[in-house]
């Protein structure tokens, strides 16, 4: 019994934080954000490289095989610095997801998301969320309709789409009948686009895919609550920089107690939130029957602090952190943004009190 | 991260349970006749339930630190609704405080019958005119051949009228700095010339503790009894408040059960609590958080028996705690709406009173032992080493 991270662990996420302050810093995702696609694909290769893309994969698809713990550092990584990159559709939903189908794999998505020469995209969003009469349909083997808010798709390679929530199909970007746009969230890190289907010819579909989606969406769920706590202790890390260097009426601001006192409750919060992340990640693997459960919880507990984090860190920075060459918004809008990408809080608390069947009573 | 349990402890678990069902007692502990107690408490040493992992010598069990142990003994406790040991000043704080810092007699004298609750102890540390700057406290102790001489006077002493000895702090060199002059004294309560008055505190007579009072005029005691050296006081109760804060830890998970099913039974205009969209989500937003202290403290245990220091993570428990047993209470009370404020047994009162109780002893707890915003000081200033207040020019 150890409830704590591992040496190996700790090593991976030195090693990716070193390798992002080096060759991703934010005058990097600053130039990404006037690109078509954020994505960078060097960024991605070079997770690749470092055995980052593979660590949901199997063994005997050039992948590491490790827990969804691990990718979670990673994305929390990604979050501390906001990378621009498809990790999470890619490197955790996408093999989650293939992992779990039995017989999935004949065209070697899995190896070469490894290798680092392939990007998946990702949309789900209907299969909780719809809006804009979207949906998709299968018919004679053709798909058609629409999905929104689809996770780095636009320089992706191949989509992962979700018909419902008990099947799947893969559509090879560029396809006849598939026209992708992006849609611009204030968030310039992260790529999101609408998909629109007419009598596209699918890759593969797969039925039966129900714990699949599921399977998908919690270890979704995880990760992005990974990304959104990253990206919170980057912005902690900033607000206590600052305080510790801007003075005013000849003090240094931080020795306020008003502001110092700010400082305390942002900690106070990401600490025991870390606890419930690692906790939700190790029973993804470890303890399965109660991972739906704490992926809800993890994802909305993290998306609620993380606003007054943002915001927060914002204020203790005054003027200077509204503006945009204090790059502080990259950090507050990427959480803004991700709050609501695979359920925002108050689904998310709606579908734990429905998992622990507390909705019966109504 | 490896949550199994091995097979072992898949055993302990079975053994603590068939133990709990053959001996629990109904009685809580507080209200047991001390025998009664005693008997129950010495029961749980020997069988290692309570004082596990302290030395033989001194009245405990001997066992080696386990941290899954502690939580499986903690879990199985909880779930038979039954405290494990003893949650008293005197076996939370002076114990661990002996332990680090005591001399082999006074080990040896005093561990063992505080474990078994045959002696109460309460803490002697704010007075009037020092709460938060404790440091600045004024009762001093005068030295007088053999003994010190106490006067001055304490305030907001919990149990001083129940127990049979105190620890304190005392200023026993006037001439040294405010923080170099104290020291930590071991004192009987039967001493002449200590006079205990109750206040009455804002829970009325439901509250388990009390709050005193105590006055002390020419009060002798013995010099062997200081803890440590003369004049390291301070330090010496930096370490007592360290187990304070971590032994703040109530049990929040256990209580939001009991929440839980207030929820299901309550009902308004003919519809259960639960069955609002609006009190569900607040209980889902409070079940995160419980789950979020329910890891943070295994990884505080963790930290611990690893011997790694938890940084600033480790100075953010009783903060949150003690916030997060207040905010449960409310919901609590929410969901009972005018019912809610019933008091002191009155009909229709729900659970026996217990979350009115409740949510005042949360808030004493967000007070005492430290207050929070004293908390948010040591966690900015301690933990994210932001620059200390300046000092005040003297005029
Ligand atoms: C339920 C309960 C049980 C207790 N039991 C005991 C006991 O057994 N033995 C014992 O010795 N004491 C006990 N206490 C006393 C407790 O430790 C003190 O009440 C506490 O330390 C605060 O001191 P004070 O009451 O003098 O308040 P003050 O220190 O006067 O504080 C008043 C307000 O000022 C704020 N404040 C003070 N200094 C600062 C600062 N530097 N920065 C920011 N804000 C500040 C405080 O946060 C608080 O809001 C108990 C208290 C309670 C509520």
């Amino acid at each position: 019994m150890d409830f704590g991270l591992s040496e190996e662990q700790l090593l991976l996420e030195q090693t990716l934080r070193g390798f992002l302050a080096d060759r991703v810093p934010i005058t990097r995702v600053r130039a990404l954000r006037d690109e078509d696609c954020p994505n960078d694909r060097a960024i991605w290769r070079a997770l690749a490289e470092l055995g980052m893309t593979g660590l949901l994969i199997p063994e005997a698809n050039g992948g590491s095989d490790l827990s969804l713990l691990d990718a979670a550092l990673v994305a929390q990584s990604l979050g501390h610095a906001v990378t621009p990159t498809p990790y999470l559709s890619s490197a955790i939903m996408l093999p989650i997801a293939l992992r779990d189908l039995a017989g999935a794999e004949p065209a070697g998505w899995l190896n070469s998301i490894a290798s680092g020469e392939l990007t998946f995209g990702v949309a789900v969003t209907e299969t909780f969320s719809v809006r804009e009469g979207a949906g998709l349909a299968l018919s004679g083997g053709k798909l058609s309709g629409k999905a929104m808010m689809a996770l780095d798709s636009c320089s992706a390679d191949q989509l992962l789409l979700a018909i419902d929530d008990d099947t799947l199909a893969v559509v090879r970007s560029g396809t006849a009948g598939l026209t992708q746009s992006r849609l611009s969230t204030i968030d310039s890190t992260r790529c999101l686009a609408e998909l629109v289907l007419d009598a596209v010819t699918p890759e593969a579909v797969f039925e039966g895919a129900h714990d699949a989606i599921a399977r998908m969406l919690d270890a979704g769920r995880i990760a992005l609550a990974a990304d959104t706590l990253g990206a919170c202790e980057a912005m902690i890390e900033q607000a206590v920089v600052y305080a510790g260097q801007r003075k005013q009426f000849d003090r240094l601001i931080g020795s306020f107690q008003a502001v110092k006192h700010l400082c305390a409750e942002m900690i106070a919060e990401l600490e025991p939130a870390r606890s419930l992340l690692w906790y939700a990640a190790h029973s993804f693997d470890a303890l399965p029957a109660e991972a739906p459960l704490m992926a809800c919880h993890a994802l909305a507990h993290i998306s609620e602090i993380a606003r007054e984090i943002a915001s927060t860190s914002t204020q203790v920075h005054g003027g200077i952190g509204w503006t945009d060459e204090q790059n502080l918004h990259f950090w507050f809008k990427r959480i803004g943004v991700a709050r609501h990408l695979l359920g925002g809080p108050e689904f998310l608390r709606g579908r734990a009190a429905e998992l622990q069947q507390l909705t019966a009573a109504a | 991260m490896n949550l199994e349990y091995a097979e072992r402890y898949q055993d302990f678990r079975l053994k603590v349970r068939a133990f709990l069902e053959a001996h629990k007692p109904d009685k809580s502990l507080l209200e047991a006749p001390p025998a009664e107690r005693a008997r129950w408490l010495t029961l749980q040493i020997e069988h290692g339930y309570w004082a596990r992992t302290i030395p033989k010598a001194y009245g405990g069990h001997g066992a080696e630190p386990d941290l899954l142990e502690t939580v499986i003994m903690d879990e199985e406790f909880n779930r038979a609704g039954t405290a494990r040991g003893m949650m008293a000043q005197g076996p939370s704080m002076l114990v661990p405080t002996l332990l680090e810092h005591g001399t082999e007699e006074q080990k040896r004298r005093w561990i063992g019958p505080t474990l078994r609750g045959e002696i109460l102890w309460c803490q002697g540390y704010s007075e009037p005119g020092s709460g938060s700057d404790l440091a600045s406290l004024q009762t001093s102790a005068r030295e007088d051949g053999d003994d010190f001489v106490i006067n001055g006077q304490k305030i907001w002493t919990s149990s001083a009228d129940t127990s049979q000895m105190m620890f304190l702090l005392v200023r026993t060199e006037p001439e040294a700095t405010k923080h170099a002059g104290i020291s930590y004294l071991l004192l009987s309560m039967d001493t002449p010339g200590i006079e205990v008055q109750p206040l009455r505190t804002m829970s009325g007579d439901l509250g388990e503790n009390s709050f005193n009072q105590v006055f002390f005029s020419d009060v002798r005691v013995p010099q062997t009894s200081v803890v440590g050296n003369r004049g390291e006081g301070w330090k010496i109760a930096n370490t007592t408040l360290k187990h304070e804060r971590n032994s703040l830890n109530a049990n929040a998970e256990g209580t939001l059960l009991r929440l839980m099913k207030l929820m299901h039974s309550e009902t308004v205009n003919g519809v259960p609590a639960m069955a609002s969209p609006v009190y569900r989500d607040r209980l889902m937003k409070l079940q995160a958080r419980v789950l979020s202290m329910k890891h943070h403290g295994m990884r505080m245990l963790t930290c611990s028996l690893k011997h790694e220091s938890p940084g600033v993570a480790g100075l953010v428990t009783k903060l949150q705690n003690c916030q997060l047993n207040f905010d449960i209470a409310a919901l609590a009370i929410d969901v009972m709406g005018e019912l809610g404020g019933l008091y002191d047994h009155t009909r229709y009162e729900r659970d026996r009173g217990f979350w009115q109780v409740h949510s005042i002893f949360s808030l004493g707890l967000i007070i005492g032992g430290g207050t929070a915003q004293i908390q948010k000081n040591i966690i900015s200033e301690r933990g994210l080493a932001l620059p200390r207040e300046p000092k005040p020019a003297k005029a």
